[in-house]
């Protein structure tokens, strides 16, 4: 489905070659200015350009956490990640619709429905992960009716089998109605070739995130999460070869390592926080080696593999069996907050930041009992919430500050 | 939920307000009530089994069919409410971490446990023996019972109920419930009991349900009359408590019922209006669907302000969360899993915006209603989320006026009492206004 880019030519091997030594490959400050243009493009242009590219195309919006993109892939349309306005869309008619105490996500959400920000997008898929975005899927059906939505109801059960086996079905009823919108019906080769084109982007999605944490200084969390984010519009391998190249030009640069706190970020995996914030974070201190933003582009630990399985068979158990622990879905292995504790450890963090957006219930109802989990293996942490358009962060930058200097100054016993 | 009477005139003994007027179906619920929570509190003692469990997608008669006691901390929690209770509890579940923006249900219930679990009674309430977490239509429910399991450290059961999110139960969505009951559910009642499933007794509890059913559906629907015999919200909640609770599918809710449908059939044959804490309302002169939980911590002086004013509501849909029982459903023992599969997926909170509104509009149409009113609490996002849109396809459907106050279930800081008052006092102006326009239009059509 992508098209390769200009200076990639994907159908001659040799002349590519030549290309590269000929065409300068873009810097690191390219990369990410083009990924910050895509972060900023919530008239979604980049999309109406995909689609002007060839008659009949269509591009299906998602809201945060999840979904499976491979479906919409294989049925021939663009999978377009909604996370809402951030700080850049006043909110004006979204307001009318939610209530004070409810988060800002759906609001700026419906603000950019309502404006037409999203008329590029065919249709809508609502993941269930939790009361607001469940309910929001209803209104949609209302406020925009005529557009497809389609509320994908991810499997909470405690066994595995029946879990995968309810999501198996949901998948091919999601699959079966993609197929007729687009007219490109899911076949088993497609969805095949889309999970491995997924695949390989969840590689190198996760070898970036690696390497951030190994080398902080080269690869800043704020870079990595617009090189990250702009998978929310690009074609899955452009944005693979965004990656890859956002991860060449951060080996190749020079930035010395800052005597920065080590720290996993948790709680912003649905509504985002705004790009301020985390540059915040890094300027008070802390150095991100782990976080949940983006959760969908690393929501399966590890590749799906569906190379000679059934191919929605496969996807359903990997989503099941290796699908990451997040607030949102129910935990039946007893171990929470055990997640938290081993990525602290794998990726040596020194602590860990709450970061929630107000009025998340299943971020805000997890934190006692990680919390909890971290206190027992003694260590420290702190806590604050956001709004995704939250303009002031004096507040934080001293709370994150001084986190990151009680750690670094005395160690984990002095915040614990 | 439970006897609100007699709660509030608990907790406020020295109040000179009138004394409650109380019919049998009072005395008796209030003392089917007492009996659950004396066994509940004896539990240990008599070695019953403790299964915590949710109003909506309760399992009551498969529960009862093993012998184990069911407890419900939505109950606990509304009741702490009642009794004024609930602002100590959440304090203490805040100061132990829990943020002041979640449901006030699960800090209530989980400061009650931090203060020693006594219950509303002043029973004790027993830990768990198992975490039956039948999940329907609220995710705050599963981290509800992931922080109870974090707690008691006691077994799981868990069951998924798919969403109706096109209106509609699929034969697939039947099928999935019905094998988590198999798999999952009815093995972990077996090992918590060391008893086998007995359908025969399950069917014998589920015919027992259904004629309760029959009886309920009766005495909601007596609010079609002028005036209607009953407030389907304020005392709606009371009339619900029995089958919202551990009464489902026994002889005293089925006892309860009929006694209660007597009751109220007899007040509509006399064209009595519902009786409400300070008396019989007089004369109506507002017929309202109200959409959205009550607020508990002033429960009695919440009802006053509709009850002052003639205001009667005569169909709601907090009183389907437990079960949407008057568009057809009952429990059916001729097929008892699949019938009890097809209650969690039809419960109110389980349906998709679309099918509430139509759900509403229906009960405008059939209930005769002079206008909506949607009361919108802070703790719950599965309610609260959409019930703007709500009350603007509502006004445009209908054409009716629709209302909309802001509280909270269980948190007295969000209980605004003049705020809800002037609001009332507009939104009624407002009805009278349209009364008189629609009044006018008719007179003067040729």
């Amino acid at each position: 489905m992508g098209e390769g880019r200009v200076n990639r030519p994907t159908e001659a091997p040799d002349l590519l070659i030549r290309l590269e030594e000929l065409v300068p490959m873009p810097t690191r400050e390219e990369l990410v200015a083009r990924a910050e243009t895509l972060y900023r493009d919530l008239e979604l242009s980049a999309v109406q350009e995909w689609k002007a590219r060839a008659p009949g195309r269509k591009a299906i919006g998602h809201m945060p956490v999840y979904v499976p993109r491979e479906i919409v892939h294989a049925a021939g349309m663009l999978p377009v990640g909604v996370m809402g306005g951030g700080d850049q869309v006043e909110i004006i008619r979204g307001d009318a619709y939610f209530q004070s105490y409810i988060c800002q996500i759906p609001r700026s959400t419906l603000e950019l429905g309502l404006s037409g920000r999203l008329d590029a997008l065919d249709g809508m898929l609502f993941p269930a992960i939790c009361d607001v975005i469940r309910n929001l899927s209803g209104m949609w059906q209302l406020l925009f009716a005529g557009r497809y939505a389609f509320y994908v109801d991810l499997p909470q059960s405690g066994d595995l089998r029946l879990s995968a086996d309810f999501y198996e079905r949901e998948l091919r009823r999601l699959a079966a109605e993609l197929g007729a919108l687009s007219g490109h019906p899911v076949a088993d080769d497609a969805l095949r070739h889309s999970i491995a084109l997924y695949d390989e982007n969840g590689a190198a999605v996760r070898e970036l995130d690696l390497f951030r944490s190994k080398e902080p200084a080269k690869a800043p969390a704020h870079e990595a999460y617009l090189i990250m984010r702009a998978a929310n519009l690009l074609p899955v391998d452009e944005h693979t070869q965004l990656v890859r190249d956002y991860l060449r030009a951060a080996r190749a640069s020079e930035r010395p390592p800052l005597d920065q706190s080590r720290v996993v970020v948790t709680g912003a995996f649905c509504e985002q926080p705004p790009l301020e914030l985390l540059r915040t974070l890094e300027r008070a201190g802390c150095y991100i080696v782990a976080d949940d933003f983006l959760l969908g582009t690393r929501a399966i630990d590890g590749p799906v593999g569906a190379n000679g399985a059934d191919p929605f068979s496969a996807l359903a158990r990997a989503y099941v069996e290796r699908g990451v622990c997040t607030a949102s879905r129910y935990d039946p292995a007893r171990r929470k907050g055990q997640w938290l504790i081993d990525t602290v450890r794998a990726r040596q963090a020194e602590g860990v930041v709450f970061c929630a957006p107000s009025f998340c219930d299943p971020a805000l109802l997890e934190q006692p009992m990680l919390v909890a989990a971290l206190d027992r293996d003694g260590i420290p942490h702190t806590a604050f919430k956001y709004s995704e358009n939250l303009g002031q962060f004096q507040v934080i930058r001293e709370q994150a500050g001084t986190f990151a200097d009680t750690i670094r100054l005395w160690g984990p016993e002095a915040s614990a | 939920m439970t006897d609100p009477q007699a709660s509030i005139a608990h907790s406020t003994p020295t109040d000179a307000r009138p004394a409650v007027q109380k019919d049998e179906s009072m005395v008796r619920q209030k003392e089917m009530l007492a009996a659950h929570f004396a066994r509940l509190a004896a539990a240990p003692v008599s070695g019953e089994k403790v299964v915590y469990t949710f109003v909506p997608g309760n399992l009551t008669e498969l529960l009862l069919s093993f012998g184990v006691v069911p407890n419900l901390p939505e109950i606990n929690a509304l009741q702490s409410g009642m009794r004024r209770l609930s602002g100590d509890f959440i304090a203490e579940a805040e100061k132990a971490g829990h943020s002041e923006d979640v449901c006030t249900y699960v800090k209530c219930d989980l400061g009650m446990m931090r203060k020693g679990n006594v219950g509303p009674t002043g029973n004790p309430i027993p830990p768990p023996d198992l975490l039956l977490l039948s999940y329907t239509g609220c995710f705050t429910f599963l981290k509800w019972f992931e922080l109870l399991r974090e707690e008691y450290g006691c077994p799981v059961a868990m069951l998924h109920v798919p969403y109706q999110s096109d209106g509609v139960i699929t034969s697939d969505m039947r099928a999935y419930v019905v094998r988590q009951l198999k798999e999952q559910v009815i093995p972990a009642l077996e090992r918590l009991t060391g008893r086998p499933y007995d359908e025969d007794a399950l069917a014998h509890r589920l015919a027992l349900s259904a004629a309760a059913e029959e009886d309920l559906v009766a005495v909601l629907e007596s609010a079609r009359s002028r005036p209607s015999p009953i407030d389907a919200y304020f005392g709606g909640v009371y009339y619900l408590g029995p089958i919202f609770s551990a009464f489902r599918g026994t002889e005293d809710g089925l006892a309860y019922y009929r006694c209660l449908r007597s009751e109220v059939e007899a007040r509509a044959a006399r064209r009595e209006g519902p009786i409400t804490p300070e008396g019989a309302v007089a004369k109506e002169r507002y017929r309202l669907i109200v959409e959205g939980p009550p607020n508990w911590t002033s429960f009695r002086e919440f009802w006053k302000m509709f009850s002052d004013e003639g205001a009667v509501v005569v169909a709601s849909t907090y009183s389907k969360v437990g079960g949407l029982y008057d568009t057809g459903f009952r429990h059916d023992p001729g097929r008892p899993l699949e019938s009890l599969a097809d209650y969690c997926l039809g419960c109110y909170t389980n349906l998709s915006l679309p099918a509430r509104i139509g759900l509403l509009e229906r009960y405008v149409r059939d209930y005769g209603a002079d206008g909506f009113l949607i009361n919108s609490v802070k703790s719950c996002n599965s309610f609260s989320a959409g019930q703007l849109l709500i009350l603007r396809e509502l006004e445009r459907r209908t054409g009716l006026a629709g209302g909309f106050i802001e509280s909270d279930l269980v948190d007295p800081r969000y209980f605004s009492a003049a705020n809800i008052k002037n609001r009332l006092e507009s939104y009624f102006q407002m009805v009278d206004q349209k009364r008189r326009h629609g009044a006018s239009r008719e007179e003067a059509r040729p």
